[in-house]
């Protein structure tokens, strides 16, 4: 089974082809250049590289979001475009759960954290019995306390990755309470080749959909929907503040639909 | 497939329309198929860009499905990909551009990036078979008021733009103010069917140092305070008089400038292209002024003056006939300008 796997949900660009258990070819930037003007030359470069002939591939796993939103499509778009001149179907990789399986196989409770600006972070909590991924929290957005509060009650030894840990390093050195640490640099941020691995997984077990039907999960309404919303609401505005995982995840269910 | 057609997918998704059409030899269209979001954005007054660009992703392929479905073709038999990589909104463009790229890339077919105005003025093209350049064009939408000296297939001399809000722009404004609601061109049209175009003067401005440009915040303004004046001294509003007044203003102005431009470059044909030119009022009145001049006169249908994929295809034809290649890192350009790349 030979699976593509695309990621430009955050700073880094990454694209990667893995089949069953080899990396045939990843490449990954970290730096500034648009991912619309990276992304698809980049798989250019290494398809030619590993010889592929993009028709013999199984299915193309994308990192489905959360995300920057502008990244996010640029991803999505791509991979549907692919996945309609090609016939191919997409595996919608949740971006946190893609995060997490770069550290597959770790001991430690494992935690990635995005920088979601206002306030929150785009999270998750995660085990590993071996590379058998077990999902303690499923993504979401939420406060940084919210998720740090989570770990502490576990009592488990984790170790965070991701583009937040800039963002909220001060804020894990003084509150939390088991034992953490840092991935290092060569895991710590989005990587097609984990998005591919887990996305072969996904694709085995029956979760993919038609590139038609694919679209970014973003976690979050729009700006000018959350707006409406809070107008509407009025006699209840600060709820979603107030208990952000209840709140966001009500949200999310909303704008699903819409 | 016959050997000397030119077949071309075009993408469009600037704006609120995700759209797809498979265009023959650049005057044939062959499907031209049109998602609107006009619905969704109305519950907010107006074009939200992240909203747009949501929905741009979710209808995309299915579009584009249905535009080769249509056209009895597939993808194999697709001579060229078309698509508007600006101006418009950023993140409706990318999705647009993202796609093209990567249909282009898996199916090895050429891509072309195409002007959105250029688009615009392309539509004359498809019903008008002896239209060729030089002619004189006037662009107008919600986005842009350019009055365009057309060289040749792919070249152009912008004479004029406005300098504030777009005709069309103002049209939603004006059409919020007095209570019509989005989207304000096609709703402020039909209730001047029953005003009168002189119950006011509003004011033509013509700009001193720019003779072709245009500007529509003061007409704008001078609404907005007729309106005021008439809520301070308690006086009931026309809204059908304001409207009919308004859009006549709008007119004259249009009119005035590009029959100024016709005069000065002694173009022989003229066309109006964008979604305003579906206006009657103002499709009529150019003609009635083309023709006193000995001007012919060319307007697309209402299918193509809104924001649609054949006239993308159209100006993807010339352009691909001239050459014109684009990457796989071509990117959204969102002030693009009006012949450059």
């Amino acid at each position: 089974m030979k699976i593509l796997g695309l990621d430009s949900s955050g700073l880094v660009a990454s694209v990667a082809i893995v089949e069953n258990e080899n990396l045939l070819g990843e490449y990954t930037v970290n730096y500034k250049k648009t991912h619309s003007q990276t992304l698809l030359p980049m798989l250019d470069e290494v398809a030619r590289m590993i010889e592929l002939d993009l028709e013999t591939i199984d299915a193309i796993a994308i990192a489905g979001g959360p995300g920057s939103f502008t990244g996010l499509r640029i991803g999505s778009a791509t991979a549907k475009g692919l996945g309609l001149a090609l016939n191919k179907p997409i595996i919608n990789v949740p971006t946190v759960d893609a995060l997490a399986y770069n550290l597959a196989g770790h001991q430690s409770l494992v935690c990635p954290l995005m920088d979601a600006r206002r306030n929150q972070t785009y999270t998750g909590l995660y085990r590993f019995h071996t590379n058998e991924m077990e999902t303690l929290r499923e993504q979401c957005a939420v406060g940084i306390d919210e998720i740090v509060a989570y770990i502490n009650e576990t009592g488990q030894p984790v170790v965070f990755l991701g583009d937040g840990i800039p963002v909220f390093s001060a804020y894990i050195q003084e509150n939390v309470k088991v034992p953490w640490s840092f991935a290092p640099a060569h895991m710590n941020k989005q990587r097609a080749g984990a998005v591919a691995a887990l996305g072969m997984k996904y694709f085995a077990a029956g979760r993919y959909e038609s590139a038609a039907e694919h679209r970014p999960e973003y976690l979050r309404l729009s700006q000018a929907e959350r707006e409406r919303k809070e107008q509407q609401h009025t006699s209840e505005p600060e709820n979603a503040k107030e208990n952000p995982l209840t709140g966001t995840s009500e949200t999310v269910n909303e704008g699903s639909r819409l | 497939m016959s050997e000397n057609e030119i077949k071309i997918l075009a993408i469009e998704s600037s704006c609120d329309e995700t759209a797809a059409a498979v265009v023959v030899n650049g005057r044939e269209v062959r499907s031209n198929v049109i998602s609107s979001q006009i619905a969704l954005h109305t519950l907010y007054g107006g074009v939200v860009p992240e909203i747009a660009s949501r929905k741009h992703i979710e209808k995309i392929n299915q579009v584009i499905t249905q535009a080769l479905a249509e056209a009895n073709t597939t993808l194999d038999d697709i001579d060229a990909i078309g698509v508007t990589y600006g101006p418009g909104l950023v993140g409706a463009l990318l999705v647009g551009v993202a796609e093209a790229k990567a249909i282009s890339y898996a199916k090895k077919k050429p891509l072309v990036g195409v002007h959105h105005i250029e688009g615009h003025i392309c539509a004359n093209y498809i019903e008008n078979p002896d239209l060729k350049p030089p002619f004189m064009c006037l662009v107008v939408s919600g986005g842009h008021t350019h009055l365009v000296k057309v060289l040749d297939y792919g070249k152009y001399e912008i004479l004029g733009k406005t300098r504030d809000d777009a005709a069309g722009e103002a049209f939603d404004k004006v059409a919020r103010a007095i209570g019509l609601g989005y989207p304000g061109g096609p709703k402020i049209e039909k209730v001047s069917h029953e005003g009168n175009p002189h119950a006011m003067e509003f004011p033509r401005a013509k700009i001193e140092d720019g003779p072709y440009d245009f500007s529509f915040s003061g007409l704008k303004s001078a609404v907005l305070n007729y309106l005021n004046g008439c809520q301070m001294k308690g006086i009931p509003v026309v809204q059908a008089d304001v409207a009919a007044s308004f859009q006549k203003a709008v007119t004259d102005v249009l009119v005035g400038n590009a029959m100024k431009a016709i005069d000065e470059f002694g173009m022989d044909k003229f066309a109006i292209a964008g979604g305003v030119a579906s206006n009657g009022t103002l499709r009529e009145a150019m003609r009635e002024a083309c023709t006193k001049k000995g001007v012919q006169f060319y307007h697309p249908s209402p299918i193509f003056c809104t924001d649609n994929a054949a006239m993308i295809g159209v100006a993807a034809y010339y352009d691909y006939m001239n050459g014109q290649r684009d990457g796989l890192d071509l990117n959204a350009v969102p002030n693009l300008k009006l012949g450059e790349r």
